[in-house]
């Protein structure tokens, strides 16, 4: 069967740059969001007034 | 009279400890509620598959002409993905955006399998197919394995469905283990805030507009997700979102269960391999949970207003279950605590993000 514990090490740049990618992404959307809420809310509250 | 035992001479212990494997995914579908939506189709499937001569089996055979034309492709999980965005409710998450950052800590596991994977796997393909069960999302982990040519999707699909059903299983013990009984009992009161209809049409546009910039690999698996959310949330399209959320999801359930089971023959399926897969999934299950949970922790050593670390847990994509799994243990601890609503949005931030974790590891593999 193959073995080969070496690979752990030379693979955790994927585990790096994933986790990475993964917060850079969500954080990028989830920023978003915020900034939509926030417009949406200011435009729903113009067209009450 | 030899017709009528030549192909009953031809049966191997193998075949028969798959119809045992096929009738234990019956059982745990029927008898303990687990994904019967998938349990059950794949578990009479593997006995289909597993008969001798079966021509269910055969090249060119249904099975194998509904494999090519749904899975092979990955069309099957895509189109199933239009339907689970139209059964989703977004509003959770979009009342409270930043717990979309627990969604992304809970996809830890994947990337820790993948290195742990290409210990036992020579292919590195293998290894990230493998890891990517840690999703906790079948058409994701489908499309991945697919994707990348993996020879383990059978084991790969029985390993996905099975732990997601078993989430309120494997979760507890792990977020008991990490977290201490005060730190449980913190509590989180949810302000309903209203989302606006723009906001929420918006939101799946935007989503894969973003995703697919960063990860151009993800664009088929976040945007038909994104696409039945639209449908849901556009307002006139009721007929199709109805559809898409019932009669289309269970047609393609139907057809995505019982072929995967084209993959569950004997000879592809009892592989020494296969236990190491099924071992390494729920190693990624258990180190998502364990990723949650220690962000919010660590994320709770800089904030004034603490949160549950529980609730990092609930980023695991098998939704609803994880959210439900996550509020019951804080009621346990607190009849008071009602965490639901953060649990819930924290398990479709989670959802999206597995989504983004799959198009990542296609973007570094192919």
């Amino acid at each position: 069967m193959y073995f080969e514990p070496m690979n752990f090490i030379n693979n955790l740049s994927y585990m790096g740059l994933g986790m990475l990618g993964i917060f850079v992404v969500i954080g990028l959307i989830a920023g978003v969001t915020i900034l939509l809420n926030n417009a949406t809310a200011k435009i729903a509250k113009k067209r009450r007034k | 009279m030899s017709f009528l035992y030549e192909y009953l001479l031809q049966l191997t212990w193998q075949h028969v400890v798959m119809w045992c494997i096929g009738g234990l995914l019956i059982w745990l579908a029927i008898k303990k509620e687990m994904e019967p939506t998938l349990l059950l189709p794949m578990g009479f499937g593997a006995i289909l598959v597993n008969l001798p001569f079966s021509d269910a089996a055969a090249i060119g055979g249904p099975l194998h002409t509904l494999y090519n034309a749904g899975i092979a492709n990955e069309l099957f999980p895509l189109i199933l993905f239009i339907g689970i965005g139209a059964m989703i409710d977004f509003g959770p998450l979009l009342t409270n955006p930043k717990l979309m950052i627990f969604g992304a800590a809970a996809q830890f596991g994947i990337f820790f399998t993948l290195c742990l994977a290409s210990v036992f796997f020579p292919n590195i393909n293998d290894a990230a197919s493998i890891a990517v069960i840690g999703a906790a999302d079948g058409p994701t982990s489908i499309v991945v394995a697919q994707t990348l040519m993996s020879d383990y999707v059978g084991p790969i699909m029985v390993a996905a469905y099975s732990y997601m059903a078993l989430v309120p299983i494997i979760q507890p013990p792990i977020i008991k283990l990490l977290t201490t009984k005060k730190e449980r009992m913190i509590r989180m009161p949810y302000e309903a805030k209203e989302v606006s209809k723009a906001t929420r049409i918006l939101f799946p546009i935007v989503i894969t507009v973003i995703a697919g910039l960063i990860a151009p690999k993800s664009v088929s698996l976040i945007g038909f997700l994104m696409f039945g959310n639209l449908i849901r949330e556009c307002g006139v399209l009721d007929s199709l979102s109805e559809t898409a959320q019932k009669a289309l999801a269970n047609l393609v359930t139907i057809f995505l269960g019982i072929t995967i089971a084209f993959q569950m023959q004997a000879d592809k399926f009892l592989q020494p391999e296969t236990l190491l897969i099924l071992g390494l999934g729920l190693f990624a299950f258990i180190f998502d949970t364990a990723g949650g949970v220690l962000f919010a922790k660590f994320l709770n050593l800089f904030v004034k207003k603490k949160v549950n670390p529980m609730i990092g847990a609930a980023g695991i994509s098998a939704f609803p279950m994880a959210g439900r799994t996550v509020h019951k243990m804080g009621q346990e601890e607190d009849p008071q605590n009602f965490l639901l609503m953060h649990s819930i949005g924290v398990n479709v931030s989670g959802q999206i993000a597995s989504v983004i974790a799959g198009g990542l590891i296609l973007s570094f593999f192919m």
